[in-house]
């Protein structure tokens, strides 16, 4: 604050009286200059305050004038998230076959569960759901509803007319909790490969959808993958799959047989086009698993991956291929097939002799243990053992089940002499018929390594070469001639050029040694064999052909006629032509070296 | 003075009528998309139960059956080799049938009832 300066000072009073001047304009002088401070400093207060009102409305205005131009120079988009609605669906990804056709998908269910405490009517309650649900009990209900417990489960999943039925009832008590629920609308077409699914955490509003077999298990994490929205493509062809299925039992009912197994596989792809396992299930309704006894006795099993079993003469086709690749011997070389061969107090037989001396194509077509084995002797174990595992027939396989890691081959302890010359015709190891279909691939697609899949894939896989083109031809024209002049005579399907290997083993005894009367039956068939596009096996667990006199129990008699006919009805729902311009079929002399 | 007083007065009038007006729409706006979006959701779950239904309705275990039910009219059977034809076995269509095809609008008009 300065110093208030006076009016009328006394001096300069005195001083105007003394030049006689008027003493009130030194006071109006004073006053005038106290207003014109007043005022400068009244100014600079205002202009200060303008300056903070004009600053905010810069701040302010850039404010909006940024937000305008931030808005007009980005894109458009959505002011609020796109979600899917108050409940959270399809998270579980479908399943489609190789044509897109729906194998499993999802079904917005829902699970009936009470609340007792507010049930006003119990006895109502009870009869009413009693009368809706045949397995429950009314009695039982109306106990539970009248204890003390304050939560009762009381369905998984319900339909929608169920559901109407039980609002119908009325009861506040009686609540829905939204359920999702895995639906396979073939039944149970392909039931061991999608294997089934089942809930696993459960909550009253939500429960999740586990896979508890097959690819369902085996897929399980990228099926539950809330960012996945592609369906799971297999290779398997729906119609296909039926049709295998549908021969496949009536095949089994007409040989009576205990079980069956088929496996159709692209030689070229390796994928899995087909694969049926009989007794099967529906996985809508998946039975539980056996606690006691064989689970090979269970319908779950899956004989096509699970199932190893010593198939027999089909694996004579790996041994002559592999005689011939080693150029051991050539297809028209003379083995000594004069039985029985004795070796370690065993003996060595022939189904039916055809002389003492055949050719190494013979001994194929006419299957001949004698002649088979007296090759494998020259192979010798360590080459035999190392080609077996060169086709994978000695490891699980690598399907894509997750049952695929309890079909172990099983191997001799010692891979002793006797060993190769048994094994060499299909006794003493045991693989299962998808082993045998991959093998089988190699063999007739040209000598290359095929690791079977069952997911959709479009390219040939051109695995490491196991044989050479040549062996494969020639592979091929041997197993063509089984057909036209050897044991499998009715695999033969016109315009198809079927080519394969029947195998007929006995049963092994659970306490050792092996049924008289108890075969597996196996058709390691290949089409069309001019060029082999498709490996079809099939294997008939006890099977018995019964029209004639005797009960035939060979694989010539059951599982060829049964595969024949798979082919008939398949091979033209896969595309192929019948070929009318190789009427003759392969000359075997054509494609020997 | 007054005049430009009261053109500013009709003019923030108007603009809060505007920004009131706009927002209204966005709020309405915002609740069609929200509504629309529930709804896409209980189409989506529709689309999904239909789909399993025709699945379901296609799955070749009733295929078949009704295809065995109906043989007497529709003949089906499962597909052969020997259905496999050739271009070449199709015949060619006879003139007459071309003819009366492209004179197919004067025969319908002489037909036309009275």
């Amino acid at each position: 604050m300065s110093l208030r300066i006076p009016l009328r000072p006394l001096t300069r009073i005195l001083d105007a009286r003394a030049r006689g001047e008027n003493p009130d304009n030194v006071e109006k002088e004073n006053l005038r200059l106290r207003h014109e401070a007043q005022r400068d400093k009244l100014r600079v207060r205002a202009e200060s305050r303008l300056l903070l009102v004009a600053v905010c409305f810069v701040m302010a205005f850039s404010a909006v004038g940024y937000q305008m131009a931030a808005l007009a120079t980005t894109e458009p988009t959505e002011p609020r998230v796109l979600n899917q609605g108050p409940t959270i669906l399809n998270t579980r990804a479908d399943i489609t076959d190789r044509h897109g056709r729906l194998l499993a998908t999802n079904f917005a269910t829902n699970a009936l569960y009470a609340h007792p405490q507010d049930i006003i009517y119990p006895r109502q309650a009870a009869d009413g759901l009693a009368e809706i649900f045949p397995e429950m009990d009314a009695d039982d209900l109306y106990r539970r509803f009248t204890g003390d417990s304050r939560f009762i489960w009381l369905r998984r999943y319900i339909s929608p007319e169920q559901e109407q039925l039980v609002h119908d009832i009325g009861s506040p008590g009686l609540l829905f909790g939204p359920r999702e629920m895995r639906l396979y609308p073939n039944g149970s077409i392909a039931a061991h490969v999608l294997g089934g699914a089942s809930f696993g955490e459960e909550a009253v509003n939500a429960a999740e959808v586990i896979g508890i077999a097959g690819v369902e298990a085996q897929y399980d994490a990228e099926l539950r993958d809330p960012a996945r929205v592609d369906p799971l493509m297999l290779s398997l062809d729906l119609t296909v799959q039926s049709e295998v299925e549908e021969v496949l039992a009536g095949g089994m009912a007409l040989m009576n047989a205990r079980g069956a197994a088929a496996v159709l596989l692209d030689v070229h792809t390796g994928e899995v086009l087909s694969m049926a396992s009989l007794p099967d299930f529906d996985p809508n309704a998946r039975p539980r698993p056996l606690t006691e006894g064989d689970q090979a006795d269970s319908p779950l099993f899956n004989r096509a991956v699970q199932g190893v079993y010593e198939l027999g003469s089909v694996f004579k086709t790996f041994t002559i291929a592999q005689a011939l690749e080693l150029n051991l011997f050539s297809p028209y070389d003379m083995i000594d097939t004069t039985g029985p061969v004795r070796m370690a107090g065993f003996a060595i037989r022939d189904f039916r002799s055809y002389g003492p001396e055949q050719t190494v194509a013979d001994v194929l077509i006419h299957s001949s243990n004698i002649g088979t084995a007296r090759i494998a002797r020259v192979i010798g174990a360590a080459r035999q053992e190392h080609f077996l595992a060169q086709l994978n027939l000695l490891e699980p396989t690598e399907i894509e089940l997750v049952e695929a890691a309890s079909g172990v081959p099983l191997t001799p302890p010692r891979w002793g002499e006797l060993a190769t010359m048994t094994i060499s015709y299909g006794h003493g190891v045991s693989t299962s018929p998808l082993h045998l279909a991959a093998a089988y691939a190699t063999i007739v697609n040209g000598g290359t390594e095929i690791i079977p899949t069952l997911e959709r894939r479009e390219e040939p896989q051109n695995g490491a070469r196991i044989l050479s083109e040549e062996t494969s031809a020639t592979m091929n024209a041997m197993l063509r001639a089984v057909v036209t002049d050897g044991t499998a005579s009715f695999g033969e399907v016109e315009g198809y050029m079927v080519g394969g290997k029947t195998g007929t083993a006995d049963l092994p005894r659970p306490e050792g040694g092996y049924y008289e009367d108890r075969n597996l039956n196996t058709f390691a068939s290949a089409f069309p064999m001019h060029d082999p596009q498709y490996v079809l096996i099939v294997t008939l667990r006890e099977a018995a052909e019964l029209s004639g006199p005797e009960p035939r129990r060979t694989a010539g008699w059951t599982a060829v006629p049964v595969a024949a006919e798979i082919i008939r009805r398949t091979a033209p729902l896969l595309g192929l032509r019948p070929d009318v311009e190789h009427p003759l079929g392969l000359q075997l002399s054509n494609s020997s070296n | 003075m007054r005049f430009t007083t009261l053109v500013a007065a009709v003019i923030v009038i108007g603009l809060g009528y505007w920004a009131y007006h706009q927002t209204i729409q966005t709020q309405m706006a915002d609740r069609d998309v929200d509504r629309l979006q529930r709804q896409i959701a209980t189409e989506h779950e529709r689309l999904g139960v239909l789909r399993a239904e025709w699945a379901y309705l296609n799955r070749p275990d009733r295929l078949r059956e009704l295809a065995q039910f109906n043989f007497d009219r529709l003949g089906l059977l499962p597909l052969a080799p020997d259905q496999f034809g050739d271009a070449a076995q199709i015949p060619f269509p006879a003139p007459d049938a071309l003819h009366d095809n492209a004179s197919l609008p004067d025969g319908y008009s002489e037909e036309e009832p009275l």
